[in-house]
């Protein structure tokens, strides 16, 4: 690979946004299915302050198994195909949702909710006016960081043929063609930055961004 | 047992004519732990409708404990609460706050969301319709001194700290609540803006007359806004009364102390001209100084300073010259004291 051949992305651009479009349909679905236990576990965390060590432990420990170890480990028991890649990158999801859930719901200031209560709301009104609502740039930066790195680590589980862009890559090096390997990296890291930077759009729009940059704060 | 109860008797429907509540207390007695010492002990208080009432005591003397017992914030370990026929217990706490103004300190305000959302916060919470809410969130701001214009759509974080307070006031008043409960609400403010929103509240107390119990620890806030103080210490009521006889005539040493009473400029303050009052006969009314007879003893005093007069024509409100008042007839009204625990000050 001494030059960018982009000969690859270029005439197989079909196949590479196909491939793409399983990617994002992969990192999407683990997205889903990552967001609401971690939901349950920050919540969880947020409501009994003593769970929350044990909880952030956990799965910080979880996330710091390398991702070739954990496929390897996880083979025997739930085969190759999407189904291990998809337990993979829920797990190591949880890291950045639960971290990030407990961080921006312990970071509303207590005062606040209670005059939520206060003035008259209900237990699920001041979660959803007022307490989520403080809650959410920080939550939905956690939803950022996570989903990036599901993309990335995405990319490796093409190896138990989970599919995706990463397939560009494993075939790449097998066949040793750099130019379709490029092509992989090229989208992978394209299809990365895109979701960053959607991300922070819908950040810049929540209630709190808004009322912060009118505030010149 | 909770029971669904009306809510009527809470709050006024009559669209301009407002009317308080009468909350009363009894026996309330509230522990935070077992073993630990009540944070409010055996209280016992009623207020009347439509008075401006004071907490005022130490911290730590169970202010805002009683407080939020009364708006259910905080549950009373016994005793109990009522508000005018309801006792606060038979309503689910959040229909009992949607019909009692809360104001606090400071992060009252919901930072998320604009001046206008914060102050229909309770009127959504209770189902008013897009344009009654609009028309009473412009009506309320007006009410608190905020142009509407200027300020419907800013966020908390573009107000001053006292624009924040007034905000926080037109908020707990939107449902038009015949009891404001105000917890501290000016004590991060400066000194003249605090006065500023001290005169705000007398002239909306006036206007709407509620009930508003009113927690501080600042003594000079206490005598300018209360009807009646309630003076705390360790959980307990140690008085009850008016400011002049807090003043004048306080329940014990701890009380003198508390709201200055040896101090004569305070009491000059509190004091009435009419305490002072001698016959007009003694005195020529010619030429000299007039002053009304709502003013108290310490305009009477600084009125004589200035003017250089040795007595002055008190009147009453058409004018009429009904007494006078001399620099003896104010030192003696004005003489300290005599509260039980304190030694007798020793005559010259
Ligand atoms: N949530 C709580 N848990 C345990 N103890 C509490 C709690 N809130 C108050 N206390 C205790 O109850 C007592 C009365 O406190 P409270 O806050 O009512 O006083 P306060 O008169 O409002 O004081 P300040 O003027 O400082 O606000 C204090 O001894 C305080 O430590
Ligand atoms: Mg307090």
């Amino acid at each position: 690979m001494s030059k960018l051949d982009l000969s690859y992305l270029i005439d197989h651009r079909g196949h590479v946004w196909a491939l793409t479009v399983d990617h994002i349909e992969l990192s999407l679905t683990a997205l889903v299915i990552a967001l609401p236990i971690a939901i349950v576990l920050g919540v969880l965390a947020v409501r009994f302050r003593p769970l929350s060590w044990p909880i952030l432990t956990l799965v910080g420990i979880l996330y710091t198994i390398p991702s070739l170890a954990f496929l390897a480990f996880l083979i025997p028991s739930a085969g190759i195909g999407r189904k291990p890649a998809l337990i993979i990158l829920v797990v190591y999801a949880q890291v950045f949702l639960v971290r990030n859930i407990i961080t921006g719901l312990n970071g509303v200031n207590p005062d606040t909710l209670e005059a939520a209560r206060g003035v008259g709301m209900t237990g699920a009104q001041v979660f959803w006016k007022v307490w989520l609502p403080l809650a959410l740039p920080v939550i939905i930066a956690g939803i950022r960081i996570a989903l990036v790195t599901i993309i990335g680590i995405a990319s490796i589980t093409a190896w138990i043929n989970a599919g995706g862009l990463g397939d560009l890559l494993f075939v790449g090096i097998n066949r040793d063609y750099p130019a379709m390997v490029l092509a992989g990296v090229v989208a992978i890291v394209a299809l990365a930055l895109v979701t960053d930077l959607g991300i922070r759009l819908i950040e810049w729009l929540t209630p709190v961004a808004r009322a912060r940059r009118a505030g010149g704060a | 047992m909770e029971r669904t109860i009306s809510t009527d008797d809470l709050s006024s429907h009559a669209d301009s004519e407002h009317h308080g509540s009468a909350v009363r207390l009894e026996n309330v007695t509230k522990r935070y732990g077992d073993d630990s010492l009540p944070a409010v002990d055996d209280v016992s208080l009623t207020i009347d409708p439509g008075e401006l009432v004071i907490l005022l005591g130490p911290s730590g003397s169970g202010k805002t404990t009683l407080l939020k017992m009364i708006n259910r914030l905080y549950e009373p370990t016994s005793g109990q609460i009522w508000i005018d026929n309801t006792e606060v217990h038979d309503l689910k706490p959040p229909q009992l706050r949607r019909h009692i103004g809360y104001v606090i300190q400071q992060s009252g305000l919901f930072p998320h969301m604009r001046v206008a959302d914060n102050i229909a916060v309770v009127p959504k919470l209770l189902g008013w319709d897009k344009k009654r809410i609009a028309r009473r969130v412009d009506e309320l701001l007006a009410l608190v001194d905020l142009p509407p214009q200027t300020y419907r759509r800013r966020y908390p974080s573009q107000l001053s700290g006292g624009e924040q307070q007034r905000v926080g006031l037109a908020r707990a008043l939107a449902a038009e609540p015949t009891t404001m409960l105000m917890d501290e609400p000016f004590g991060a403010l400066d000194a003249i803006t605090r006065a500023h929103l001290q005169d705000e509240l007398l002239r909306i107390h006036r206007q709407l007359e509620q009930t508003v119990l009113f927690v501080t620890h600042d003594i000079e806030e206490a005598v300018r806004l209360a009807q009646k103080i309630v003076v705390m210490r360790d959980g307990r009521v140690v008085q009850y009364d008016t400011p002049v006889r807090i003043v004048t005539q306080p329940a014990n040493e701890f009380v003198a102390e508390l709201v200055g009473a040896d101090d004569v400029l305070r009491r000059m303050s509190l004091l009435p001209v009419d305490l002072a009052i001698e016959p007009l006969a003694h005195f020529a009314a010619n030429g000299v100084p007039e002053i009304s007879r709502d003013s108290y003893l310490r305009d009477a005093l600084s009125q004589l300073v200035e003017s250089g007069a040795d007595h002055l024509v008190v009147v009453d409100n058409n004018d009429h010259p009904v007494g006078a008042l001399s620099l003896e007839s104010i030192q003696r009204a004005a003489a300290p004291p005599e509260h039980p625990a304190t030694p007798a000050a020793v005559a010259d």
